[in-house]
């Protein structure tokens, strides 16, 4: 029911862990649903220099996480921010339609970030 | 690599003899029972055959045996059967929240039809309570339909209890045997249940066919309306080869049932204990010993089913899970769920179910492969089993599972 390629990022995901001082954090889902998602990112002159996520979850949800990760790592903040979830799974070679909760939750984890990362910059240049 | 198959509970596999006799009564021996001539009796007696060894697998005589295509036909059958039979008398109905979707969507459909269904709940070991079902009993009540053995979790119901409290009252009573006809020793002389549900599938047999036991004088009417078959009860041209198929296997269930409880229940018991020493923070679903003698179900605190599965079959191992995402529905288990374990424990529960062909060396190599698979899961996960309790009672906002 899953692509070879879902299954390669399922079985190997790409960028799985935590970034200790990280400039944004996001996170969507919720265990009693059966998904969870953190993403961590680590941003340098408004690229991404480093992400990394954990999650909970099927599947899909662990291979989407990993190919949110692989596409946003090296781009511009802007860019980045333009990744739907549709573009997560046409990555993948396409999910099946009764994964639709959980395959639509990777692009909404980044933005999660990258929303984190910004408001925390904003406040930074207010002080 | 090699398969292991343990998911029993599932399907089976046909037993081989049970294959070569049915294939006969495809191919020389295609009479139709009902046909006069020597091709019709030779099915016919074949059909007789069949009737017996089900009937002498439960204790029962043949004359209360009806054959079904399945599990899912018989609870529809015994369970409306008993209903339309007895609506005069009153139109409450007594199950469990734990039964197969056979009973529980049969109930909900009886419900639209305007009978009264209370569905009972269970404790923690996805056990019935016997005074909370003589408390939901009412003038009204015609029928109790609890399964034997939940498909889950394995827990084995008080039955001669709830058929002693149901005859008390004088209401029929109704099992679901399904996971235990040819799998554990059952016998309806010594618990004399009204009406009970079989499948071949479930013990070497084939799939589509299955049968009813009816006790002589039970008040129960026809669902399907067409020739005289099994006595006016399922209407029908028999499912002759896979009537023979059911016989056999289960003739053969009978005949090796002490070795094949004592053998499975051993190697059950060694995985058991096995992933307790190996897996911290597992929690075991259903009931500690009274349970199936094939059924294991654990719940992997921070890990979800499906990944687990999926991790499992990648080494060969086919399992199965109450996650909502390996069940294919949005919401995990029914089962889980109504016996207390919040959703996220629900998602993470793996069910191995043991049959004759399992070796002590596939349960060790289960041992072998299943603790690193958790860690690595429990490593990437993002919930670490504590941190998301205070927020138990909310779903996440974008999500469809309400
Ligand atoms: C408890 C129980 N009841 C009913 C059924 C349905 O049986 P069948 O698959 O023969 O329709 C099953 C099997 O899936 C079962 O486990
Ligand atoms: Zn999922």
């Amino acid at each position: 029911m899953y692509t070879e390629k879902v299954m390669d990022h399922f079985m190997n995901p790409r960028n799985v862990g935590e970034i200790v001082q990280a400039d944004g954090i996001g996170e969507v889902g919720n265990a009693k649903c059966g998904d969870i998602m953190r993403i961590y990112l680590k941003v340098d002159n408004d690229i991404i220099t480093d992400i990394k996520f954990k999650t909970f979850g099927c599947g899909a949800a662990i291979a989407t996480s990993s190919m949110v990760t692989d596409l946003a790592k090296g781009k511009s903040v802007k860019e980045a921010e333009q990744i739907t979830n549709k573009m997560v799974a046409e990555a993948l070679g396409g999910l099946p339609p009764i994964k639709m909760h959980c395959s639509n939750l990777a692009a909404d984890a980044l933005r999660e970030a990258i929303n984190d990362y910004q408001s925390k910059k904003e406040s930074e240049q207010d002080e | 690599m090699n398969r292991i198959y343990f998911d029993h509970a599932a399907t089976t596999q046909v037993d081989q003899a049970v294959a070569d006799l049915m294939f006969e009564y495809m191919t020389d021996k295609f009479g139709n029972p009902s046909s006069i001539h020597g091709f019709g009796r030779e099915a016919f007696s074949a059909v007789d055959k069949a009737r017996q060894q089900v009937a002498d697998l439960i204790g029962a005589t043949p004359e209360e045996i009806y054959f079904t295509s399945g599990g899912t036909e018989g609870d529809n059958l015994a369970i409306k059967g008993i209903a339309y039979a007895n609506k005069n008398k009153g139109k409450h109905i007594i199950t469990t929240s734990i039964e197969h979707h056979a009973v529980l969507h049969t109930c909900q459909q009886l419900e639209q039809e305007g009978f009264e269904v209370t569905y009972l709940p269970v404790n923690d070991e996805a056990v019935v309570d016997i005074e909370v079902l003589r408390q939901a009993i009412t003038p009204g009540t015609i029928l109790i339909s609890i399964m034997y053995a939940n498909n889950e979790v394995g827990s084995i119901q008080p039955i001669e209890d709830i058929v002693r409290l149901g005859h008390e009252y004088g209401i029929d009573v109704h099992t679901d045997a399904v996971q235990v006809a040819g799998n554990y020793p059952i016998n309806v002389t010594d618990c004399p249940v009204d009406a009970l549900t079989l499948s071949g599938h479930k013990f070497y047999g084939p799939k589509g066919i299955g049968a009813i036991y009816v006790r002589k004088g039970t008040r129960i009417l026809a669902i399907q309306q067409g020739g005289g078959q099994e006595k006016n009860l399922r209407a029908g041209t028999e499912n002759v080869p896979g009537i023979v198929g059911l016989g056999l296997a289960a003739e053969v269930a009978q005949r090796e049932m002490v070795d094949r409880v004592e053998q499975i229940s051993n190697l059950r018991d060694q995985l058991i204990r096995g992933i307790m020493k190996s897996i911290p923070d597992t929690k075991i679903n259903g009931h500690a010993s009274n349970r199936l003698p094939g059924n294991v179900n654990f719940s992997f605190i921070g890990v979800e089913g499906e990944s687990l599965l999926l991790n499992l079959d990648m080494k060969g191992i086919a399992a199965s899970s109450g996650s909502a995402c390996s069940s294919g529905s949005l919401s995990p288990s029914h089962v889980l769920l109504a016996m207390g374990l919040p959703h996220e424990v629900a998602h993470g529960s793996l069910r191995i179910t043991l049959g004759r062909h399992n070796t002590e060396q596939e349960v060790n190599y289960l041992l072998e492969v299943l603790p690193p698979i958790i860690e690595r899961l429990r490593s990437m996960s993002a919930w670490d089993g504590q941190s998301y309790s205070k927020k138990q009672e909310d779903y996440c906002s974008n999500c469809q599972l309400k």
